[in-house]
């Protein structure tokens, strides 16, 4: 049988163990995947013991913790801290979230943490999302429709047209549910996911756009679209609770009927 | 400093920030065919605007009968007559205009029953000046800020603006006194970039993380403020801080004043709605300075909610599901996540927190940067825009909505005037490479710093001291305290500890510059702080308890070197823009 192995400099190896220095009787375990490109070694796996009885109630947290108190190295992006910008997206406990809003509580045992997956690593947890944020770009998200940018009043749209947005224009780009996708993994580069095609499915729903038929059109293609199998890992993990999976069969239906 | 290489770059116009006034300036600059770069330091959309809740404040007159000049008085009280009516009338005679504009680009605004943009009650906002309540914050659920970053990052998308993203400044490139662009590091491969530019637009936000608790993101360094001390310039009106009364205690996270805009009210630990006796009209809709003040007062004197009676409860559990759902669905969510409360059943524990700075770099109503020096001067190549700006519209206490309309508004304004400024393809004169020396030393010299104290102390240290000295209430005594104290984690800079060297997203080291950044603000405000021997909006002293207009109706300018802080005063300016509107002159402040 055919074997895959990972190249050689892409071994996660066993890291340096962070023992906990407080004398604290209530520890977690928590692993950390880093990598830094600049030493030229391979990335690793960091265990620190944190003492959970002067720690906040999130992952977040956890990670500020080792970061202010332990190892000031450790990178990761973040900003809000209240689950509004998206910049804290990360694989925890095996799920795709915002470490800013997942309680570890929740979690048993040991605390695992990754880059989110399948994205090229920067450094230690961050990843680079240039491509989705192409594929962002190329849904063209913004609205089309003929005016002068004189007009003195609002575009009128009717409530019951207005809540057709909901659950799509929440959207905070965080990546999580792109990341989460099997296809998405494996055509990543031509398959649009669930992130950029539920934007896109925004601004088709949008009744003040007079462009619904080209950006259809734009979006109906073998990868860029019927990549997805429905295979809803998209929608588990969207940490606002949104449905990717949904917006994407809103699409297909609308091109199978029209 | 010839170690480092250096990526030269030349724009007509950069831009510094890329929330919500930057990328409205960066769209408008595109329009008006300048070579524009906008330069963040974090994607645009993770920018704090995205955290924006209520609504941005227009007189459309959409819910009833409104006036722009109404908006004006009320922005007028508000800011407690330490704001420039020049740049108020300016404000609210654009929004109007600047929000329609927004539904345009795609903001998925609420709507009302005929399909127009639905607009709520917010605090201080009034009818036919102070006599009813007006809606005029408009809405997107409880989700206004982030819809308005998405649709403008958008529109720059639109208009092809070039982004530098993760790219974090370092300084500004000063030449005679004048702006010539500003260095740049860039945070995904380490590579340091110099930007030639005629004008430089600081849109970088406030300053929020110089205390311990505030909504504000843990990016809200105040870069671009920092830059603009370091370039030997002032920074105006710091002691104003607000405090918004509804951040979920203990955590800090926001909850809109939009909350009570739909029927929520403040509770006591006796079960009184306390606010009545505050402001008997606009009770929980009264300004946040004086509703944070109110709250503080209850926990004082013992009648605070909880355990240690330390906080307040926000009741929203006796509205109805449908407005729970249909107009706060984000705060509802956050107050599960974050306080474990259903809304429905259960009031949500808040406190005051900090939340915005009124204070920021002085600026006219077309977004140029003014300093003093004889008389007032414009900087020539600087604009400031956003909550880095200090037009001054805000006075000493902010409307709420009145944030976001100020970012389009100024944002649009400065596009404006850099379009009058500058011609497309103008040439860059030469710059000496001191300037450039100067910053990569400051820079080179934080990387190799080699003491025992970690950053994360030190900045502890800063927001503690700023959180017990320079509070809500403020005395002599606290505030000496405090202009002592501040200058401790200031002298510990001298023994900071940063252990990784290396320039690839090294956040080590842009945390110990932001902390760098933040030291300097902590520093004027508090100073600012201790010369400002009256009570004015969100600068409440005990010991000068009543609003000093004889001696105090003038901006706070601080200049920042070292340790020292110099403080100097211009006059509030007493006139209007135009004769649409009259003057209005301060009287007593009552809500």
């Amino acid at each position: 049988m055919v074997q895959f192995n990972l190249p050689q400099s892409s071994k996660i190896e066993v890291g340096k163990y962070f023992k906990d220095k407080t004398n604290s009787k209530n520890l977690k375990k928590v692993n950390v995947y880093r990598w830094d490109p600049s030493t030229k070694q391979n990335p690793r796996v960091d265990t620190f013991e944190v003492d959970m009885n002067n720690c906040g109630p999130k992952v977040l947290d956890i990670l500020f913790k080792i970061k202010n108190e332990i190892d000031p190295s450790l990178t990761f992006r973040r900003s809000c801290a209240h689950g509004v910008c998206g910049s804290c997206a990360m694989n925890i406990d095996g799920v795709n979230t915002l470490a800013c809003i997942k309680s570890h509580t929740d979690i048993h045992g040991d605390l695992n943490v990754y880059p989110l997956p399948h994205l090229k690593v920067v450094k230690d947890l961050i990843g680079d999302l240039t491509t989705l944020y192409k594929q962002y770009e190329s849904i063209k998200p913004w609205l089309q429709t003929e005016q002068t940018g004189k007009e003195k009043e609002e575009i009128k749209q009717s409530q019951k047209d207005r809540e057709k947005l909901d659950g799509y224009y929440e959207c905070i780009l965080c990546a999580c549910c792109s990341t989460s996708c099997p296809s998405y993994w494996w055509n990543g580069d031509k398959y649009l996911g669930p992130a950029v095609l539920l934007q896109a499915y925004r601004w088709i729903n949008d009744s003040r756009d007079g462009d619904k038929k080209d950006r259809l059109k734009k979006v109906a293609d073998e990868l860029k679209l019927y990549r997805c199998h429905t295979i809803m890992n998209c929608t588990n993990s969207c940490p606002k609770g949104l449905n990717p999976a949904k917006a994407i069969g809103s699409i297909k239906k609308m091109l199978a009927t029209s | 400093m010839s170690a480092y290489k250096i990526i030269d770059h030349e724009y007509d116009v950069v831009v510094l920030g890329a929330g919500g006034s930057g990328l409205r300036a960066a769209v408008g600059l595109s329009e008006a065919g300048l070579k524009t770069a906008c330069i963040s330091k974090v994607f645009p959309t993770r920018s704090h605007t995205s955290a924006a809740q209520g609504g941005i404040s227009a007189a459309l007159g959409n819910m009833g009968e409104d006036d722009w000049r109404w908006h004006m008085y009320d922005t007028v009280k508000g800011s407690d007559w330490l704001g420039d009516q020049d740049a108020i009338e300016y404000l609210c005679k654009e929004a109007p205009r600047a929000v329609v504009e927004l539904e345009r680009y795609g903001v998925p605004f609420s709507r009302t029953d005929d399909g127009k943009i639905y607009q709520r009650p917010f605090g201080g906002m009034t009818k036919n000046y102070g006599n009813g309540t007006a809606q005029r914050t408009c809405a997107a659920a409880d989700r206004t800020g982030h819809a308005i970053l998405h649709t403008l990052y958008g529109q720059a998308l639109k208009h092809n603006t070039e982004f530098f993203i993760e790219y974090f400044a370092l300084d500004l490139i000063m030449k005679n006194g004048e702006c010539k662009g500003v260095i740049a590091w860039n945070l995904t491969d380490g590579t340091i970039h110099r930007f030639r530019s005629h004008i430089t637009i600081i849109a970088t936000g406030g300053y929020g993380k110089v205390y311990y608790s505030a909504t504000s993101a843990h990016t809200c360094t105040g870069d671009g403020n920092a830059m603009v001390l370091r370039a030997g310039l002032p920074l105006q009106d710091m002691e104003f801080v607000q405090f918004h009364p509804t951040g979920i205690y203990g955590v800090g996270c926001l909850i809109t004043e939009g909350a009570r805009g739909e029927g929520g009210f403040l509770v006591n630990g006796k079960g009184e709605r306390f606010m009545e006796r505050y402001a008997p009209n606009a009770k929980d809709l009264a300004s946040r300075d004086v509703v944070s003040r109110s709250m503080e007062m209850e926990i004082n004197e013992g009648r605070g909610v909880g355990k240690d009676k330390d906080h307040i409860n926000l009741h929203l559990d006796h509205l109805d599901k449908e407005v729970l759902e249909e107009r706060l669905p984000g705060i509802t969510e956050a107050a599960k996540t974050f306080a474990n409360v259903d809304v429905n059943k259960q009031p949500i524990p808040v406190v005051p927190t900090v939340h915005y700075n009124m204070g920021g770099i002085p600026t006219n109503y077309k977004a140029e940067v003014l300093t003093l020096n004889g008389s007032e001067k414009t900087v020539p190549g600087l604009m400031a825009i956003g909550e880095a700006a200090c037009v001054s519209v805000h006075g000493a206490n902010r409307l709420g909505s009145n944030s976001l309309i100020d970012l389009v508004v100024f944002g649009r304004a400065a596009a404006k005037r850099a379009a009058e400024l500058v011609k497309p393809g103008m040439a860059h004169e030469e710059v000496s490479s001191s300037e450039t020396d100067k910053c990569l030393d400051r820079f080179d010299k934080i990387r190799n710093s080699s003491g025992a104290t970690k950053t994360a102390e030190l900045r502890l240290n800063m927001q503690k001291t700023m959180q017990s000295k320079c509070a809500v209430f403020r005395t002599e005594k606290t505030l000496k305290e405090g202009v002592d104290q501040i200058r401790k984690p200031y002298e510990g800079m001298e023994d900071i500890s940063v252990k990784d060297k290396s320039l690839l997203f090294n956040t080590e080291l842009v945390e110990t510059l932001e902390f760098d950044n933040l030291i300097r603000q902590a520093l004027t405000t508090m100073d600012s702080a201790y010369s400002r021997k009256e009570s004015r909006g969100a600068h409440a002293r005990e010991d000068y308890s009543k609003r000093d207009d004889k001696n105090f109706m003038k901006h706070t300018l601080a200049w920042q070197s070292d340790k020292k802080v110099e403080i100097k005063y211009r006059d509030v300016h007493s006139r209007t823009l135009t004769n649409d509107v009259q003057y209005f002159p301060p009287k007593e402040r009552v809500y």
